[in-house]
């Protein structure tokens, strides 16, 4: 059985993970897993720029970096372990019950991706612990998941309330129109309020795909209603979602090739810096 | 201290790390993590690693007998290279001593022109290892050849040092043991000690020292041309034909021997240092490449430096750019100090050089001599006799190998056994064997069975043993005709399953089933 796994670290946004996967997981019939990974720094602990190799100093070298790192490495790991309980009281008394938790050494992308076929769905914190106090700025790991993995991945802010609307960025692309019928065959959003939006320049040539896109999801029972925007993407789609106050975003993901990307930047990469409300990134 | 610890250990959990081989489409985010994840150490340490490496560049290239400049522009040219090509972020590779020893007799014998040539083969030979991945071959190098290596190599640099510490006068004496005085003592000193590098110190205050009192003892401008322009494109002036061919092979066969195994070794210590992985064949590739470099600018051959390395790693380098700033600081103090290197008193230079051998020499293993087994040892002191006494470091590991592998096919040799049993009529008598047979224990095999025994069946139960090669087969084929000719009918029990090892089925080992199946004795 395909897992919901909620990435957890140790900012602030890590109860906002929590709950979001206990939502998931309730809406999916899916067991939830807390997941924690122990990264390790490679930065040196102390400069030592004295040049000199006296008696065994490689060995004693050896000695020093493995005892500085072993005490870091079990904080770490303790203080994870603190985390996953915490969380793991927390999904409980909000109702979860198929619930495990795992701690892993590595990075946290090498991780998922092993992980990858076992998982449905990937929550993450937008920020990481190092930004906790920094607005607009993505955790350090956020960009590079999304790019990597190709399970659906859920980005909440720093709290989580239950999504009533939710509205999906429409571009008529091939991506998009996937990410739609990932929508429509989940249950995850079954029973909300959907707007379909689309927004940027050439958003008006598109108009029948959108109708299409609006028919398809009314079929399926939600309360849909179609809307162009004007405007550059990222902007129009944040403005529309703090005006009529949705509870989150889908999109898919990195749709553009690498060039494009480089030089005109990202959609995808703006939204994750700019948004107030969760994204669900589809691939 | 202790609090501020904690929180960098929590705000590390998310923070990028150095992470090499993940499978990523995002080739940006590894130059990011391997070139800059830590500039300002990285920095630091380069600026470190190239003032201890202009001594020993200097030091090396008069091991080998040509021009100062020629050890420096290689240190320049293979710590730049190896920057870029390395498979082991944060190791430095430059000119090194156990290199320069090689190439004593060729540039004596033929001249420069032939070591630039040998350079350059040394680096295609390299780049083919890499490609033949037989850096993997280094899993044959045993425990106890790397310590008899590296003390070996300890003993050498010691043993160069020794000309210039004869038939000298009181003064240079004095001057070294000055040297390395404050090459040890310095770094004890509170804040400053460990801010400066002592070699360096030890080098500046003995030059002045000599210039102010104007004592006629040797400098590096007595030992040959010191560089003072950029390296340039250098062509080597030799023939292109099999003659000269056969003079460079053997060399260029050796340097690419020992160059890989110094840089492998490196790596692995580099690797447990800083608790990382690395290539290993691209680190080959790398040093081949780093080889045709040096070359071509008129550099002798280098390799991965263990003492640099661990000198790196201590004063905080951690990524590629610390091999960068290496390389790039010592050209630029090189080109433009040239006159004050000149005046560096030979002396201060053999301090730098008895430090790097002390620091070279594993300590550890004088007093792991009487705790290992002697088997070990005996491997460690050949390796390190072999290479003293050949001042080849490439005929000694393969001294080094060559006992090793004996002892240990001697070691599972140990591992068989014959039962016998006799049945109750007393006619049959079975004999079962278990454990290894080859080459090793064929001998044990064959004088196990008691011929003169008159028995009118023989039974031999192979289903506990393994077959590993033709020598066991081959035993086990006159014992059977023995006993046929004392009249005795023979039977052999499982002789299929036994002999499975034999064939060299090397895909049966990559499956975890089969070799499961191998050794659990079918």
């Amino acid at each position: 059985m395909k897992t919901i796994t909620a990435c957890l670290d140790g900012s602030t946004g890590a109860k906002a993970v929590c709950e979001a996967g206990v939502w998931a997981s309730q809406k999916l019939d899916a067991p939830l897993q807390l997941l924690h990974v122990l990264e390790k720094e490679s930065l040196p602990p102390s400069g030592d720029l004295s040049g000199t190799i006296g008696f065994g100093s490689r060995q004693r070298l050896l000695e020093q970096l493995v005892k500085l790192e072993a005490e870091k490495s079990r904080i770490g790991r303790e203080h994870g372990e603190a985390l996953l309980n915490e969380a793991k009281t927390l999904a409980r008394q909000s109702g979860a019950t198929d619930l495990s938790t795992l701690q892993l050494h590595g990075s946290l992308v090498e991780t998922l991706t092993d992980l990858e076929s076992h998982i449905r769905l990937a929550i993450m914190g937008r920020q990481g612990e190092l930004h906790d106090s920094a607005h607009h700025a993505i955790g350090s790991h956020l960009e590079h998941a999304i790019r990597t993995l190709h399970c659906p991945v859920l980005v909440v802010m720093q709290e989580f309330r239950v999504p009533l609307r939710f509205m999906i960025a429409f571009d008529a692309s091939p991506t998009s129109r996937k990410a739609l019928d990932l929508v429509i065959g989940s249950p995850l959003l079954a029973g909300s309020e959907c707007h379909v939006v689309m927004a940027g320049k050439a958003a008006s040539t598109h108009a029948p795909h959108l109708e299409a896109a609006t028919r398809d999801l009314k079929e399926k029972g939600f309360r849909t209603t179609g809307t162009v925007l004007d405007g550059t993407a990222a902007e129009a789609l944040q403005s529309y979602a703090e005006t009529h106050r949705m509870g989150l975003m889908v999109m898919g993901a990195y749709g553009h090739k690498p060039i494009r990307r480089f030089l005109v930047g990202s959609t995808t990469t703006r939204m994750l810096a700019e948004t107030s409300i969760p994204l669900l990134i589809l691939r | 201290m202790k609090t501020t610890m904690n929180v960098r250990s929590f705000n590390s959990i998310f923070s990028p790390a150095l992470i090499l081989h993940h499978q990523t489409d995002s080739m940006s985010e590894r130059i990011k993590n391997e070139w800059f994840s830590s500039i300002r150490p990285d920095l630091l340490s380069g600026l470190v690693v190239a003032l201890a490496l202009i001594p020993e560049a200097i030091a090396f290239s008069i091991i080998a007998g040509v021009d100062p400049k020629v050890g420096l522009y290689a240190a320049f040219s293979i710590a730049i290279i190896t920057a870029f090509t390395g498979g082991r972020p944060a190791m430095i590779s430059a000119a090194t001593g156990a290199m320069a020893l090689l190439m004593v007799t060729l540039v004596r014998d033929h001249g420069l022109q032939y070591l630039f040539a040998a350079t350059i083969l040394t680096g295609l030979l390299q780049i083919a290892a890499g490609y033949f991945r037989l850096g993997s071959l280094m899993r044959f190098v045993s425990r106890s050849v790397v310590t008899g290596f590296v003390n070996a190599l300890a003993i050498l640099i010691f043993m160069a040092q020794l000309p210039e510490l004869t038939n000298v006068s009181w003064h240079v004496y004095a001057m070294t043991a000055g040297g390395l005085a404050l090459i040890y003592l310095f770094p004890l000193l509170p804040v400053i000690g460990k801010s400066l590098p002592s070699p360096l110190v030890a080098i500046i205050l003995l030059t002045g020292i000599a210039i102010a009192t104007g004592l006629d003892i040797r400098t590096v401008g007595d030992m040959g041309e010191l560089p003072d322009t950029l390296p340039v494109f250098l062509w080597p002036e030799v023939p292109l034909n099999m003659a000269t061919l056969s003079i460079i092979f053997p060399y260029s066969i050796g340097l690419a021997t020992v160059g890989l195994l110094e840089s492998m070794m490196t790596a692995t210590i580099v690797d447990d240092l800083t608790d990382t992985k690395s290539d290993k064949n691209r680190e080959c590739r790398a040093q081949g490449i780093a080889n045709i470099g040096a070359g071509l600018i008129g550099g002798m051959a280098g390799c991965g430096m263990i003492g640099q390395s661990v000198i790196n790693v201590k004063s905080g380098g951690r990524g590629r750019l610390s091999s960068f700033s290496a390389g790039l600081f010592l050209l630029i103090m090189v080109v433009f100090f040239d006159a004050w290197i000149r005046q560096i008193p030979m002396a201060a230079l053999v301090a730098v050089m008895i430090m790097v051998s002390i620091g070279t020499f594993s300590w550890e293993s004088l007093l792991n001599l009487r705790k290992h087994p002697p088997s070990t040892s005996i491997v460690m002191l050949v390796t390190v006799i072999t290479v003293v006494s050949t001042h080849n470091l490439a005929i000694g590991v393969f001294a080094g190998i060559l006992l090793a592998s004996l002892f240990f096919a001697n070691k599972v040799g140990h591992f068989m056994l014959i039962k016998k049993e006799l049945d109750s009529s007393g006619t049959t008598r079975t004999y079962r064997v278990i454990g290894q047979v080859f080459f090793a224990s064929a001998d044990k095999f064959t004088d196990s069975f008691d011929f003169r025994e008159a028995a009118a069946n023989i039974v031999i139960d192979l289903s506990g043993a393994h077959f590993w090669d033709i020598s066991a087969v081959s035993a086990l084929d006159r014992a059977v005709i023995k006993f046929r000719r004392e009249g005795a009918q023979v039977e052999i029990i499982g002789m299929n399953d036994a002999s499975a090892t034999i064939v060299d089925r090397f895909g049966v080992h990559d499956k975890p089933e089969e070799v499961e199946k191998i050794l659990s004795g079918h």
